[in-house]
């Protein structure tokens, strides 16, 4: 026979001014199975919390009622309390008579009597509440990082130097990602190689960083602290070992390709490594383009390599590995500017983007660095930039602000000038969104100092006539319609979330959004985090970021799996879903509607090993005991945890009956 | 292939050639066009500007009508094009629209309606198809084909071709031989019915449209509207006067130059209505037999 106890609470004048706790605590004493009852100024404190553990003692309480706030901020604090009392901490109900009755009501009577019908149903489920326990789930400290950017590159390197092993898998033949194609950066103009290659060699060198680059992440099943994930590594058609990187074989190679690095205004070929600061410095053959493997002519790396690394039989890997977090950070790309059939991009090749640009005037670019036009290797005079294309623009891009583009505009417009002191920039903007520390000064800057044209206002038109570009659109502020004669025109095209940003999501169990970035757990107060536990993010795949907030959130992302590995094993929450296998039909509707990919399908077996039949399985390391399942299910076969069907009817039925 | 006909009052009056070369050159392709009997107003500009509600009634009894004929409408002009479109769209997304259409108006619409421009019907042939009927090739024609502002747009309704760069006009003119030449003011505005109201605008619009024709080596414009015939052509001799320029570009509705490309008739595509004479530019085109 359960024996209940009832605390309610004052919360000084929070409760007691609206509720008549004392009546409270007397019509508690009289409810069914309760013990005792009584009232407290403040029951959260100290002499509170000790009046509750005495209770328990002297009237041999087996269940606790706190009528005081919300448990989702005394739950805790109460659940330690009753098991210092040797209680089981889910032997504990609160009723919330404060958020929910004293501070949304004004009338006394009315409130005392919700208090007393609130604290009745949470007798009533106390009653029937079961002892439960966490479970030990077993944790691997290793971390998987995808994507090899700047902010994949951060977090792997904060994982490894605390002392844990971690896998950075890379898309591409070399880390680096998009910052690599960089020439400087804003606002404090450093230079993007400079301050990212230490950072790539640090990757190499360090003992507990093991990169794999030109991988994939093929598939991942398990759950937080024991993911398994199988990786495809691309033949990459080297033998990694035996190459040194003298780069013989890509010097001799005949054909010819637009480079992807360079964004398509320089030439690799088809044996290559994508620039000269790769890591790792091994080539990589492009089997698509490859004379050998289309023809099976030519032949020429395997023949001139001195260290006989060349291997054109190499087959795709497959590895699979148990890692206990994974930080995703697989970047974003650019959006194609040719939607926009007005501003001439992909027919006039002195419309460029902004990436673009960045290639022309990097000094390990396909122009070494000089600023010419692509279209005759002159030097451009007048150069127009274009801000938000793509981004906040619903008829043809993203609503969506991309967020850097204000800024790289005026660093373009700022390193315009100094590359040629003749040279005038005119940037079209929409608003400038300067918000982070230095940057509205680096605009004014490019402004102040440097000249730089801005007018506010969208481009309607961009056409080429004579050799020369014309510029067409609006200047708002002035109220005119302005043209200008440009030799050059840079377009801020928008960040969008990767093609494939979906798939991965899917492989991963984790959501995205209506653009396909991926979700975070809460948009303020979990940033970092992601529905699943064990995942995390890092960097643009989330929503357009700069350097300086993906590498924040990189940090924030590796504390965060330094932190899940800073215990010896995971406690999995005990209030998760659990299957009466006896009653369940196996028609996995509850898998269907899982959330976090927690239910999977099993196979009953007789002692003879033969198939009985199917039904659902819960992974308790990957329920969120959100219920969702609980309410699909259509035979109730599967139960809460804390939350089931006797205990949700004996509170209803408590409140429906009562006077 | 049989389409409910929507003329306008354009093509009944001002752009009289637009019409018969319409009909020739359907004729030619196995298009059958029916007029809508009874037609009215599209209801552009002054209609649509002024009351909304009749803006939508107006076009909406056209398309009631064809429904039902119980057949798709096809029109010529940009402005009919793209008020009967509009309307169409708006009563689709509106249920609310569309009864208060039946209540108030009279005008019974289902909505089984497809609403297509002249050109994106013939252009939906296909080039190959085209170039068969061809029998004279406009070897030497540079046209600057025009498609105005209003016959792409807004593109999601107009739903045809790139809104801003728009290639249907290009292509269809390269399947009769001609060399359309590539210029930027290809979905300028000409002014269109500011040309009463407010011609010393659509003076300047059209001069600079001439212009940049001129300039990028075109030897005539092709249209699709007759708003933007209208003025480039009528307008031409007073832009010519005002600006001190010799254009002499004849402006020729697509339909005219697919019937001489086809070998039809002049006395039917209606070359005599236009007031700058294309004689000389037609005569030095042109090969015999393909």
């Amino acid at each position: 026979m359960a024996r209940v106890g009832v605390f309610v609470c004052w919360c000084g004048s929070n409760i007691a001014k609206t509720v008549d706790v004392e009546k409270v605590a007397e019509a508690a004493s009289k409810m069914p199975s309760v013990a005792y009852a009584t009232h407290y100024k403040y029951m959260c404190s100290e002499p509170g919390q000790n009046l509750v553990k005495q209770a328990i003692e002297e009237h041999k309480l087996t269940r606790i009622v706190v009528a005081s706030c919300s448990p989702r901020l005394h739950e805790p604090t109460f659940q330690r309390c009753i098991s210092e009392a040797g209680l089981n901490p889910y032997m504990l109900e609160m009723a919330n008579i404060r958020e929910h009755c004293s501070w949304v009501h004004e009338d006394k009577e009315a409130a005392t009597q919700k208090a007393i019908d609130l604290t009745a149903m949470a007798v009533a489920k106390a009653i029937r509440n079961e002892a439960l326990s966490q479970q030990e789930i077993p944790l691997t400290k290793t971390a998987l990082v995808i994507g090899g950017g700047v902010a994949g590159i951060q977090a792997a390197l904060d994982i490894a130097n605390a002392g844990y092993q971690v896998t950075l898998v890379e898309r591409t033949p070399s880390i680096g990602g998009r910052m690599a194609q960089y020439d400087k950066t804003f606002p404090t103009l450093d230079c993007a190689a400079c301050i990212l290659t230490p950072k790539m060699v640090d990757c190499a060198s360090n003992p507990n960083i093991r990169i794999m680059s030109y991988s994939e992440v093929e598939n991942v099943s398990g759950f937080v602290g024991n993911f398994d994930i199988t990786i495809r590594r691309r033949a990459r058609s080297i033998d990694m070992a035996k190459c040194t990187g003298c780069g013989v074989c890509y010097e001799k190679c005949p054909v010819k390709l637009p480079s992807e690095f360079d964004e398509g205004l320089g030439q690799r070929r088809a044996i290559y490594v994508p620039f000269p600061q790769a890591v790792p410095n091994v080539p990589v053959i492009d089997r698509e383009k490859c004379r050998k493997f289309l023809d099976d002519k030519c032949g020429a790396c395997q023949k001139l390599c001195p260290a006989d690394a060349v291997d054109y039989t190499q087959e795709d890997e497959l590895i699979t590995e148990r890692f206990g977090a994974i930080v995703v950070a697989t970047g974003f790309q650019t959006w194609d500017p040719a939607e926009y059939g007005n501003l001439g991009y992909g027919i006039y090749p002195d419309v460029i983007t902004g990436l673009q640009f960045e290639r022309l005037i990097n000094a390990s670019g396909p122009t070494d660095g000089k600023l010419v036009r692509p279209s005759d290797h002159t030097v451009p005079k007048n150069v127009v930039f274009i801000s938000c294309i793509g981004s906040r623009d619903d008829e043809h891009g993203y609503p969506y602000c991309s967020k850097v583009c204000c800024m790289y505009n005026a660093k373009h417009a700022l390193l315009l000038k100094e590359k040629n002191h003749d040279a005038q920039a005119y940037v079209f903007y929409t608003d400038i969104r300067a918000n982070g520390k230095g940057y509205e000064e680096f605009v004014r800057r490019a402004i102040e100092k440097y000249g730089a044209i801005y007018l506010r206002g969208r481009v309607s038109r961009v056409f080429e006539m004579d050799g020369k570009l014309y510029v067409r659109g609006v200047d708002t502020l002035a109220g005119k319609p302005v043209e200008i004669e440009a030799d050059m025109v840079v377009l801020a095209s928008a960040m969008e979330a990767q093609p494939d940003a979906k798939d991965l999501a899917r492989k991963l169990g984790i959501s995205v959004d209506e653009y396909n970035w991926f979700s975070e757990a809460h948009p303020k107060l979990r940033p970092v985090e992601v529905l699943t536990a064990g995942i995390y993010l890092a960097g643009a795949c989330q929503y357009p970021k700069d350097i300086p907030d993906s590498v924040a959130q990189a940090s924030g992302a590796a504390s965060k799996v330094l932190g899940l590995f800073s215990k010896p094993n995971i406690l999995s929450e005990p209030m998760v879903a659990e299957v009466n296998e006896d009653n369940c039909v196996g028609c996995l509707l509850c898998k269907e509607v899982c959330p976090y990919t927690a239910i999977e399908a099993k196979v009953l077996v007789d002692r003879n090993g033969n198939p009985i039949k199917t039904v659902s399985s819960v992974n308790e390391g990957l329920c969120h005991g959100c219920g969702t399942c609980v309410a699909a299910c259509r035979s109730s076969s599967i139960q809460l945890r804390g939350f089931k069907d006797n205990q949700i009817l004996a509170e209803i039925d408590a409140l429906a009956f009562s006077e | 292939m049989k389409y409910a006909y929507f003329p306008g009052c354009s093509l009944h009056s001002t752009a009289s050639e637009y019409d018969l070369s319409t009909k020739a050159v359907c004729r030619e392709l196995g298009i059958e066009l029916e007029e809508i009997p009874d037609w009215n107003c599209c209801g552009a500009t002054s209609g649509h500007s002024l009351n909304k509600e009749v803006g939508i009634a107006l076009p909406l009894r056209n398309l009631a009508k064809a429904e039902e004929m119980g057949l798709d409408v096809v029109t010529p002009c940009a402005a009919c094009f793209n008020r009967l479109k509009s309307a169409d769209d708006i009563v689709k997304r509106d249920p609310a629209m569309l009864a208060l259409m039946a209540e108030k108006y009279g005008v019974n619409y289902k909505g089984t309606v497809n609403t297509l421009s002249l050109l994106s019907v013939v252009y939906g042939l296909g080039v190959e198809a085209i170039q068969s009927h061809v029998k004279r090739e406009l070897a030497g024609l540079k046209p600057a084909c025009y498609y105005g502002c209003l016959l792409l747009r807004p593109p999601d309704v107009a739903d045809f071709d790139d809104a801003e760069n728009p290639i249907s006009l290009d292509e269809l003119m390269g399947s009769l031989g001609a060399e359309a030449v590539k210029w930027p003011y290809k979905t300028e505005c000409c002014g269109a019915s500011l040309s009463l109201s407010k011609s010393e605008i659509v003076v300047k619009l059209t001069h600079d449209i001439l212009s940049m024709a001129k300039r990028s080596g075109a030897n005539c414009i092709v249209t699709a509207c007759p708003l933007c015939q209208g003025n480039l052509d009528m307008r031409q001799s007073q832009v010519e006067a005002k600006y001190g320029e010799e254009f002499g570009l004849p402006i020729f509705y697509f339909t005219q130059l697919m019937g001489a490309a086809f070998g039809l008739p002049d006395s039917s595509l209606g070359f005599n209505k236009l007031m700058v004479n294309p004689g000389a530019v037609l005569a030095a085109v042109g090969s015999e037999g393909k």
